[in-house]
């Protein structure tokens, strides 16, 4: 406790220095205007973002892609409160009670909520994470090759099936992501994988360019001509961003639940953060008085899932950072910027790299509050940018795009990877696949495949290990649960073809 | 296109990725294999491969039945494919031959010239803009190596 506290006084210490204070700002600043801008969430405005990020030292990258992802995600709230326009998944549920809130003149106090809950939930998953990694980073050295394989393997499965829509197309663009993940130099034997004589290939794919054509091009072939996104005529000023009292005692339950459940659900690996937010929104209309003001314009609908989305994205740094498993896309790309950096996320990372950990600790602490100190006298600007036609948008987007991608490696190549993958993403897209997952397991592929060959050298090619040790036969347990689980709701469904209120609202 | 559209979606998606998957494998098995003690190369790639499939084979088999994708289907938008596209590729051989402005330029327009809202004179306009903004911040102002014009 006494150490944990030493540590985070010591974060502050490199978090606040002016170099990297600076790059705070900045990347709040540069997350909250792309998240906000009509169609780019918050996965397009980090890998829009990330190349920048390749040019500066290791703690500043990180210190600034966490206030891009902390800025952009607030951004999206904005989108999806006045606009009824979700950018970013996790916002799909926000938009139930925000957009009716907006359309009763009560948009300004939805976004204060949404601040306030955000703040009061980010808070909560920090003071989670500092006191929960020093017993992570313990139990994380008893991880062997087989251990870290096998929750590898648990992470991605509940990434792929946790998420909206099927499990089974979830569980396809995984092993797609890993099979990308594959492409270029076998790191143990140095044979050229799947790069069809391209020897631009022989580096692997580009995280940037794999990243940017399935949340950038992909997105653009899919909304072009199509989605009428309509600009908002919202007037949102200063001081309509205060809640009134009934609505702040109305919004405090929800928001400690909503905090409550997003821990929760931080902890497991994989959970993304829609689900987490769905789940909130389900809490507060099971137990509502009256359930009908829901999907009217009811505060508890924006606090409660706000507040879930953010505790539990903060949480999630805890597995992304000790054991080097992403929670979900956002985190997979924070992931594999370190990555890119030198930096192995796992058991090591935080006492090789204090610096990195206690920094970013104290960095979430500080993004919140610049979020706040920012967006207040902002707002005005923001719901301006509000107004950006999609068709201006999108082709200045697409240079923004290029260039970053070029000014990674130089390379005009990585820019074609990008319109391919942009093609690909299209396609998959059109027959109903998320895309998040590819990032995940492409990320995670590497990673699992080096484990899982070392694990099977010690183990003299034995698969039973993965059962015989018994922190792994614990994880793979829980794998065979969450299939089994997935199994039986199939079943059932087939059997009663009637879902659940949930279940109903993720199928939308 | 009609005869497109009427099929579905589960169905196309299980096509899709057992062709994909059996394309991994094939290609994967060019690969040392290794046995589980000592995997080489191919092992994981293929294994992923045959996943892939059986994947694909689940999808197909699970469809349903009446769940043919129309309604909620968008119709084709190949004027918005082809510029999104175009933009990207004409940005990667302009960027080759002509340098950062013509590159970005005409990358510029012909994206813009996607959506049917924008004019000739807008999407010019437009382009015009990003060219000048784009020279200055990366060029100028981050001193990236990307010479405005060159020729070859």
């Amino acid at each position: 406790m006494g150490q944990a506290l030493h540590d985070l006084w010591y974060g502050f210490g490199v978090a606040l220095m002016p170099n990297h204070l600076m790059w705070s700002v900045f990347g709040v600043l540069l997350g909250n205007l792309i998240g906000v801008l009509p169609g780019m969430g918050a996965l397009t405005a980090i890998s829009m973002l990330l190349p920048l990020t390749y040019v500066i030292a290791p703690v500043p990258a990180i210190l600034m892609l966490a206030g891009i992802f902390y800025g952009s995600m607030y951004g999206g709230a904005i989108g999806a409160i006045l606009l009824n326009l979700p950018s970013h998944p996790p916002h799909a549920v926000t938009c139930i009670d925000g957009y009716p809130m907006t359309q009763k003149g009560r948009g300004g106090a939805a976004l204060g909520v949404t601040m306030m809950a955000s703040f009061f939930a980010a808070s909560v998953g920090i003071l989670i994470m500092i006191f929960m990694s020093p017993v992570l980073e313990v139990v994380a050295f008893k991880f062997g090759p087989t251990e870290i394989s096998a929750i590898m393997l648990l992470g991605l499965l509940a990434g792929a099936t946790m998420s909206r829509g099927s499990p089974l197309k979830g569980v396809a663009m995984t092993v797609f992501g890993l099979f990308v993940g594959t492409i270029g130099t076998d790191v143990i034997s140095g044979t050229q994988r799947y790069n069809f004589g391209i020897n631009e290939l022989s580096d692997g794919v580009d995280l940037a360019a794999l990243s940017l054509g399935l949340f950038g091009i992909a997105d653009f072939l899919v909304t072009i001509n199509r989605k009428v996104i309509k600009a908002s005529d919202a007037k949102v000023r200063m001081r309509d961003m205060r809640p009134t009292r009934e609505e702040l005692r109305q919004a405090f339950w929800p928001m400690l639940r909503g905090t409550a459940v997003g821990c929760l659900f931080g902890a497991m690996p994989g959970t993304g953060p829609t689900i987490t937010t769905f789940i909130a929104y389900a809490v507060e209309r099971k137990i509502a008085k009256d359930p009908s003001r829901f999907g009217k314009g009811a505060i508890e609908g924006v606090a409660a899932p706000e507040a879930a989305a953010h505790s539990k994205t903060q949480v999630d740094f805890i597995p992304t950072m000790s054991l080097g498993i992403p929670g979900d896309a956002v985190m997979a790309l924070l992931l594999g910027a370190l990555v890119i950096k030198g930096i192995q996320p796992g058991p090591q990372m935080i006492s090789e790299h204090p610096d990195i950990f206690w920094g970013l600790i104290a960095s979430f602490w500080i993004g919140n509050v610049l979020l706040i100190i920012l967006n207040v006298p902002l707002i005005g600007v923001w719901v301006k940018l509000l107004q950006v036609p999609y068709r201006l948008l999108y082709p200045s987007a697409l240079f923004f795009i290029c260039i970053g991608v070029y000014s990674t490696h130089n390379s005009l190549f990585d820019v074609a990877e990008v319109a391919a993958f942009g093609v690909v993403g299209a396609i998959f897209l059109a027959l109903d696949f998320p895309m998040a997952p590819v990032v995940l397991g492409y990320v995670l592929g590497p990673l699992l495949e080096e484990n899982f060959r070392r694990a099977m050298l010690l183990a003299r090619g034995n698969l039973a290990v993965y059962v015989t040790r018994p922190i792994a036969a614990w994880i793979i347990g829980a794998c065979a649960l969450l299939i089994a689980a997935q199994f039986y709701s199939y079943l059932r469904r087939v059997r009663v073809k009637r879902a659940l209120p949930v279940e109903e609202l993720m199928a939308e | 296109m009609r005869s497109l559209r009427r099929l579905n979606k589960d169905r196309v998606s299980g096509v899709v990725l057992l062709v994909l998957g059996l394309a991994i494998v094939l290609q994967g098995l060019e690969y040392r294999m290794g046995a589980l003690t000592r995997m080489g190369a191919g092992f994981v790639p293929v294994v992923l491969g045959i996943l892939l499939a059986l994947v694909g084979v689940a999808i197909f088999v699970t469809a349903e039945p009446g769940d043919f994708g129309t309604a909620k289907s968008m119709p084709t938008e190949w004027r918005g494919w082809l510029c999104v596209l175009g933009g990207v590729f004409a940005f990667v051989i302009l960027g080759q031959h002509g340098g950062l402005v013509p590159a970005t330029f005409i990358s510029v327009f012909i994206a813009a010239m996607g959506d049917r809202g924008n004019s000739v004179r807008n999407s010019a306009l437009l382009s015009a803009g990003i060219t000048i903004v784009g020279a200055l911040i990366f060029v100028y102002g981050l001193g990236m190596t990307f010479p405005l014009f060159t020729w070859g």
